[in-house]
């Protein structure tokens, strides 16, 4: 795998929020049909790694290259037109747009003509969804939120998709639907996945690599395998080991 | 109850042409949470283009009516487009280099694009009233005051009609944009959450942009309306219209399409049936009044949406 370009190439990136650096130099490298994770402690920049991938905000030193084309500082909105999805933290679900309408946002960037297969593609994989299309997403509860958030991501078709703790309030069996779905579509689909999670345990066990995050550094790189051997990470991140 | 009747149809006519100007305050507000005090003199210019089309046409009542239909038209396509140029220009100029700065930092470039607006105005057109004499006169007369002829007669004029329907065409046509485009998608994507819009692929910029440059446009038809049906237009018209059209936006529930249109509707009855059956001078008053009493008590506006959400 590693003797292409890879996918996502980040080198040397650094990103601020004011003062203060949340991002200390990261050297990460995805590449097409991976599914790539980053554990780490609360705060140690995860989610801000995925958002300056997204160019906001954006880096203030070092390069963010997709496909082989430099996008560290092209907006926001031109990036995700390039096949790049996001599932963000926190949701974001548009509180005041039905369901339905959320999934259209997510299709905004394709040009509409597989709009209806991609709806059901993702109503088959949340059923739950479209029962409850015409709802409005900010009475929806935690977990469906979650389901939509994928979903919408989902619809844009992306090459890469970005998953921020999307296991994030949902109920067990919901999660293991959610990792199947993902390795679903990342071997049936070739989708290369780059996955944040709160489950250490299970984001290693899904994912090809990890890297481990502390405070804006990565400490340690390897296969998924890897990683879960590793006695420091388990003692870190896997307290107790799988359950 | 003819009285009233004529003060019902006044009050509308009235009323349509602040919702009109009250669309382009909330929507604003909607997305980018600002006040733009500028609107109200957008409205202003809409009507000195409007007037500068209508004299270089050469329009007059005497134009055949099927001519002047047409022209009309025209001068209303052509001062929608014009004045949505200017919209554009102030928030580029204005508000766009100030986004992500204090809070307050656009609404002092509001106040600022406001007065340069009426001085620009003030100083190419002359400070004196335009006068335009009327071009479609006439109209239905409901009642014929009686069989004695003492009665009141109550008018419907033609213009009125014009306004009233326009209008009407205009929300509907509106709403619609609003409701079911993918332009309005967006633009409520950007009101709800600006930055899971942009991840979305929306460019947010051009989005606002869209925003001003739509509610320049309605504030145009106002101010071709308000032309016509006044048939005297000055610099400084755009003050008072927009402080009536946000009053109307605030009334109705500040940021919502619905809430801006029904404030409108109600700030014209408001001023009409006070100033028909009360006095004329304080009409100003009691709008306000009453925008206060229901500010007292639906915090909200009487459309605005306090929600319970999770986050
Ligand atoms: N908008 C912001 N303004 C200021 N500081 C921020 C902002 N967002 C994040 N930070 C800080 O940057 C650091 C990294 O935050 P980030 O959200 O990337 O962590 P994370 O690894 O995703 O954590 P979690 O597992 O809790 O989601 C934290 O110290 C956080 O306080
Ligand atoms: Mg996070």
């Amino acid at each position: 795998m590693s003797s292409a370009q890879p996918l996502l190439k980040v080198r040397g990136v650094e990103t601020f929020y004011g003062k203060i650096q949340a991002l200390k130099g990261i050297d990460m490298d995805i590449y097409e049909g991976e599914i790539v994770t980053i554990i780490g402690a609360n705060g140690a920049g995860k989610s801000t790694l995925m958002m300056t991938v997204c160019g906001t905000p954006q880096a203030r030193n070092g390069d963010v290259e997709y496909a082989g084309e430099n996008i560290t500082y092209k907006p926001t909105f031109e990036i995700m037109r390039t096949g790049i999805a996001q599932s963000p933290e926190g949701r974001r679900i548009f509180p005041r747009m039905t369901v339905l309408e959320n999934l259209m946002m997510g299709a905004m960037v394709t040009d509409g003509s597989t709009y209806e297969e991609d709806l059901a593609r993702v109503f088959k994989l949340f059923p739950r969804l479209k029962e409850r299309q015409g709802q409005r997403g900010g009475t929806l509860s935690g977990g469906e939120q979650q389901m939509l958030a994928i979903a919408r991501a989902l619809m844009s078709r992306p090459r890469l998709l970005l998953l921020d703790e999307p296991s994030l309030g949902l109920a067990p069996i919901i999660v293991k639907q959610i990792f199947d779905a993902i390795k679903e579509l990342n071997e049936r689909d070739g989708l290369t996945v780059f996955l944040v999670e709160q489950n250490a345990y299970h984001a290693l066990k899904l994912a090809h690599r990890g890297y481990v995050m502390v405070n804006g550094v990565i400490t340690m790189s390897g296969t998924g395998s890897e990683l879960l051997a590793r006695e420091d990470v388990k003692a870190a991140y896997l307290e107790g080991g799988a359950h | 109850m003819d009285y009233f009747l004529q003060q019902l149809i006044n009050g509308v006519t009235l009323g349509s042409i602040y919702g009109l100007i009250a669309i382009g305050y909330t929507m604003v507000y909607g997305i980018i949470g600002m006040i733009n005090f500028a609107h109200g003199d957008i409205f202003m210019v809409g009507a000195f283009v409007a007037l500068i089309l209508i004299v270089t046409l050469g329009l007059s009542a005497a134009t055949p009516v099927f001519l002047l239909i047409f022209a009309l038209i025209l001068v209303l396509v052509l001062a929608m487009a014009l004045t949505a140029v200017w919209g554009w220009t102030v928030e580029r100029v204005a508000y766009r280099p100030l986004r992500g700065s204090f809070r307050l930092a656009p609404l002092i470039t509001a106040i600022g694009a406001s007065i340069t607006l009426q001085n620009f105005v003030q100083i190419s057109q002359g400070a004196r009233n335009k006068p335009l004499q009327p071009l479609i006169s006439g109209g239905f007369q409901l009642t014929d005051g009686g069989p004695d002829g003492t009665g009141f007669v109550v008018q419907l004029s033609y213009m009125q009609i014009i306004i009233i329907v326009t209008t009407i065409a205009l929300m509907a046509g509106f709403t619609f944009l609003i409701n079911k485009t993918s332009l309005g998608r967006s633009q409520r994507a950007c009101e709800q959450d600006r930055k899971m819009a942009a991840l979305l692929g929306v460019n947010v910029d051009r989005t606002i942009s869209l925003t001003f440059v739509m509610g320049a446009a309605l504030a145009a038809v106002a101010g071709l309306m308000f032309l016509l049906y006044y048939g005297v237009i000055d610099f400084f018209i755009g003050f008072l219209a927009g402080v009536k059209a946000f009053t109307a936006a605030v009334l109705g529930g500040i940021g919502s399409l619905p809430g801006a249109m029904l404030g409108g509707l109600l700030i014209g009855l408001i001023e009409t049936f006070w100033s028909g059956y009360f006095s004329v001078e304080y009409k100003d008053v009691a709008a306000f009044s009453i925008l206060a009493i229901v500010l007292i008590f639906m915090p909200e506006g009487l459309l605005g949406k306090p929600e319970v959400e999770k986050v």
